[in-house]
């Protein structure tokens, strides 16, 4: 009997699978289950292809998993695509109107066509999405969970749209359940409930909660994806939470902003994506010359340039590294997951205000969108906050405001206050704020002045918990791991050890300043060392050696914009460690997604691809695919496109009969 | 040495800074420093009430030359920072300073949409038609035909309306002035400071080292007072905009355009419990169960 059970739901955009994946989400963390989803979708409004997974169990889980034991279809399409994934002992749930073929059904995997519209025909006319709603009804019968509560849920979601709505929603979640009862055995699975209610969040929302409880009172943003629903959610919660929000016109105004309201004495925060944050570059040395505190989070997406608007990487560590000219104090943090978001937050307004200098959150698409049961006991709104030093009497007029102290933190003024004017230039400049970069340069005071700002980093990294060694002390590898991965490489871990490679693993939060000493005594004591980022060039690597003078091993990266998840890794650390070379060729999967671009571009999405095999040899000079298309009605051979096994490229397509 | 003190300054000496200007002698920025203080003094404005908030370029270093706070910013973004720092205290006196190339070039998009969104700021533009401080080149002002370090053959390019900008952009208050008019210039800066909403000053302020077209004299041929103009009125928009497209033989100077139309400060909820730097930090448990628990 399993404990854990994972749920694809695939469609279009547009299908509504969201509120069907959220109605599920909530009810298995109403019931005590651990869940985490992760919604591989596209930047489109509708259309497209759309990928909902739904990981819940009885343990607390980590990640979305590598997994799939029940698939919700809500197109045909999806059915193709997704079919062959299911594992044994699982099933496909549809509509009757779609079409199931056999000959995609691994063994020992149920299809489980469900009649909406016999089943809903009392309901009155109801939109298309509300098959979603049946095919969950019969899903909680086969998956052994509560249908009261999603009954519930529905129930309060569609509080507000009237009886007659909520009538017809939780009429055709039951007519689905019910249904499934009369004709279905339940699959293997079976729960102990406990009923602690867990709020299921997005590493987003935590950040602006986290803010909220850190007293932030400005937000400013630029809609950017996938930084966005940071915006959204503080837009709606903005008298609640106590903090303005601002849209601007462009990067540069919000950054400047929120520096502007940091140096008159608020907290304020900002975020963005790769492409924004470098606009807010120029700004963020700007911050670190006025010693002025600001939370700048880049929530990173696929680049370069406009890059994977919707899809997640760890791109951008050089670009947080290098952000503006000159030497600055700054400091990066990276959460690792929903909960350290929270966290992380409170503890980035707290550091920037104590050594007043800008703060660099690092999250990216997959903590940010993700959602996932947290405890609800491990949050609360009573966080220490710590606002640095403040000058107290009179400055008489003559403030210095960047005063030279050992602790390189001059105390500050709250503009407005009396007797303590100032000013805050970005030339270099006295302790008064007097300009010392152009006509009357001052090379002492320039070298004593640099010098007295980039000591404050020797404070942060004194206040900035050492990383610590998880898993056992002695290992064969070392994952070395930053940010959002944690997860996946604490259950990558642990299913190395179970096939008898022992594993332990650094995970870096603090990545400037960095706890180089420290790394460098754990590192040179590990056998193995093996870095996992999403990333192509393996920027956390360059940095280890940078700060350690250590080389890793190995370096595990992945760049396709999907995440990484423990298969992915525990596959890639066994190559390393049996000497085998990453495989970079074109992956039969692959090969078959690439043929659903060519079909979707050149043949109007009228044929879809069937089987896949290595294709003759010499006349591409790489080995090929051949992936032989189908008609999508009647499955009449349609022709067959010739692929690179080691380009990727699309070297023929040969129409069938031509 | 000025001695701290609650009570609004009496004379512009009280708001001497730091440092003497390092402005070029004879620089029309001196005169929009002088009548900035005297606005100052007579609106009797503490100084430490007042934030002056430039960008880079020579008349960006103005800050430095007047005793109030003051952030000495990045090229082109004096307006997003006063914007900020008015949004953490809207009790502030908020006052905008730069030049023609930081406000009217790289900083033009901040420029416009502050104005549209009628932030109770004040900016002050001294335009002298060329850059100044990189030592000669076209700015956004400069007239057709100009040669200057980067346009050997002459400037081929149209110079910005500012005026007829800004009252596109929905700015309150739209005002010209002359450096050498310091009486006038002293007059449309307090009335700027004192106008609820956002104001624009562009202020003619000829470079001597730079600029051998635009010069005090050529300034003094062309311009008039449009107070002297019978039956302006300057809350009427279309006259407005034909006067700020006015330009050759003949330029106005003065008040174009004054209306009152709510500043966003009124629009914003939470500003009603005070600034925002007066507020209390943190969420107390209630309202923190209740933001986690929807979601649950």
């Amino acid at each position: 009997m399993a404990t854990e059970i994972t749920v694809g739901i695939a469609g279009a955009a547009g299908d509504g699978l969201d509120r069907v994946g959220d109605t599920l989400a909530r009810a298995a963390a109403r019931l005590g289950l651990s869940v985490f989803t992760y919604n591989s979708y596209q930047s489109l409004i509708r259309g497209g292809h759309t990928w909902l997974r739904l990981r819940i169990g009885e343990k607390k889980l980590t990640n979305h998993g590598d997994r799939l034991d029940v698939l919700i279809a809500l197109n045909q399409d999806s059915i193709e695509r997704h079919v062959p994934e299911v594992a044994s002992g699982g099933a496909v749930l549809f509509n009757t109107k779609l079409e199931c073929d056999p000959d995609l059904l691994p063994k020992g995997v149920r299809a489980v066509p469900i009649p909406v519209a016999d089943l809903t025909k009392d309901l009155g006319r109801l939109p298309p999405v509300m098959q979603n709603t049946a095919a969950l009804g019969a899903l909680l019968h086969l998956a052994g969970l509560d249908v009261e509560v999603a009954a519930e849920i529905l129930h309060e979601t569609f509080r507000h749209k009237g009886e007659e709505i909520i009538r017809q929603n939780v009429g055709t979640l039951r007519a689905g359940y019910e249904h499934a009862v009369k004709t279905e055995k339940p699959l293997d699975f079976k729960w102990k409930f406990s009923r602690k209610r867990r709020p299921v969040v997005t590493g987003n929302q935590m950040i602006g909660l986290g803010a909220a409880a850190a007293g932030c009172k400005l937000y400013s943003a630029y809609p950017m994806s996938p930084a966005s629903s940071i915006l959204h959610w503080l837009a709606t919660h903005s008298e609640k939470t106590g903090i303005v929000v601002k849209q601007a016109e462009d990067e540069l105004a919000v950054v400047n902003m929120a520096i502007g309201a940091g140096h008159a004495g608020i907290r304020a925060m900002c975020a963005t994506s790769g492409g924004g944050f470098a606009l807010m570059t120029e700004a963020i040395g700007m911050a670190g010359m006025i010693e002025a505190p600001v939370v700048v989070v880049n929530v990173m997406r696929g680049g370069p340039s406009t890059g994977l608007p919707t899809k997640t990487e760890q791109g951008d560590l050089n670009q947080a590294f290098g952000a503006s000219q000159g030497d600055f104090p700054r400091v990066i943090v990276a959460p690792r997951d929903a909960l350290d978001c929270y966290e992380a937050t409170v503890e980035a307004f707290n550091i920037a205000e104590e050594f007043q200098l800008p703060v660099i959150l690092l999250s990216d698409l997959y903590l940010a969108e993700h959602r996932s049961t947290i405890d609800a006991d491990r949050v609360s709104p009573d966080v220490k906050i710590e606002r640095g030093e403040w000058a107290n009497g009179t400055g008489n007029g003559r403030f210095r405001r960047f005063r030279l102290t050992k602790s390189g933190v001059s105390p500050r003024a709250r503009p407005g206050t009396p007797g303590m004017m100032f000013i805050a230039g970005t030339d270099e400049h006295d302790e008064r704020g007097v300009l010392v970069s152009d006509e009357h340069t001052n090379a002492a005071i320039r070298r004593k002045m640099h010098e007295k700002r980039m000591r404050k980093m020797d404070e942060v990294l004194k206040r900035l918990p050492a990383p610590k060694l998880e898993g056992p002390s002695k290992a064969k590898v070392t994952l070395v791991g930053w940010g959002s991965t944690h997860g996946v490489l604490e259950e990558a871990a642990a299913r190395l050890e179970e096939d008898g490679i022992t594993a332990n693993r650094l995970h870096l939060k603090y990545l400037y300043p960095f706890h180089g000493r420290k790394v460098k005594e754990i590192l040179s004591k590990c056998k193995r060392t093996i870095v996992v980022e999403a990333n192509y060039a393996g920027q956390l690597a360059r940095h280890l050696r940078a700060e350690t003078g250590i080389e890793a091993k190995h370096v595990v990266t992945r760049y396709d914009g999907e995440p990484l998840d423990p298969d992915y890794v525990v596959q890639r650390v066994k190559d390393c460690v049996a000497g085998r070379a990453q495989d970079l060729k074109v992956q039969k999967a692959e090969a078959r997604e690439m043929a659903y671009h060519y079909i979707r571009i050149h043949l109007h999405d009228e044929a879809r691809p069937a089987r896949v095999s290595k294709g003759a040899k010499g006349r591409h000079g790489e080995p090929v695919f051949d992936v032989e298309l189908v008609s999508r009605k009647g499955k009449e051979p349609r022709g067959r496109l010739v692929i690179g096994r080691e380009t990727g490229a699309i070297h023929a397509y040969e129409e069938q009969g031509a | 040495m000025t001695i701290m003190k609650d009570a609004p300054e009496r004379t512009i000496k009280d708001l001497e800074g730091d440092v003497h200007p390092d402005w070029c002698p004879g620089c029309g920025d001196f005169g929009v420093l002088k009548s900035l203080k005297e606005a100052i003094v007579e609106l009797k404005i503490p100084s430490h009430e007042v934030l002056v908030v430039s960008g880079i370029g020579c008349s960006s270093n103005l800050p430095g030359f007047i005793h109030a706070y003051g952030v000495h910013s990045l090229h082109g973004r004096a307006i997003p920072v006063a914007t900020g720092a008015l949004l953490a205290n809207h009790k502030l006196r908020v006052i905008a300073v730069g030049g023609d190339g930081d406000g009217y070039g790289i900083g033009i998009g901040h420029c416009l949409h502050a104005m549209r969104r009628n932030l109770n700021l004040t900016y002050i533009v001294m335009d002298n038609e060329i850059y100044g401080l990189t030592t000669g080149q076209t700015s956004p002002t400069t007239t057709e035909g100009h040669k200057t370090k980067s346009t050997p053959r002459g400037n081929v390019e149209k110079p910005i309306q500012p005026l007829a900008l800004a009252l596109a952009a929905g700015a309150t208050f739209v005002a010209r002035g002359f450096s050498a008019n310091q009486k006038q210039l002293t007059e449309l800066m307090a009335q700027a400071i004192a106008h609820k909403g956002f104001s624009l000053i562009d202020v003619f302020s000829p470079c001597v080292t730079f600029n051998k077209i635009n010069t005090y004299q050529w300034f003094k041929e062309r311009v008039y007072d449009l107070d002297a103009e019978q039956g302006y009125d300057p809350t009427d928009l279309s006259a407005a905009l034909a006067k700020s497209l006015e330009w050759g033989e003949r330029i106005p100077l003065g008040k174009l355009y004054q209306v009152e139309r709510p500043v966003y400060e009124d629009t914003e909820p939470l500003f009603r419990k005070g600034p925002l730097v007066d507020h209390k930090l943190g969420l107390d448990k209630a309202t923190f169960d209740e933001l986690l628990g929807e979601s649950t």
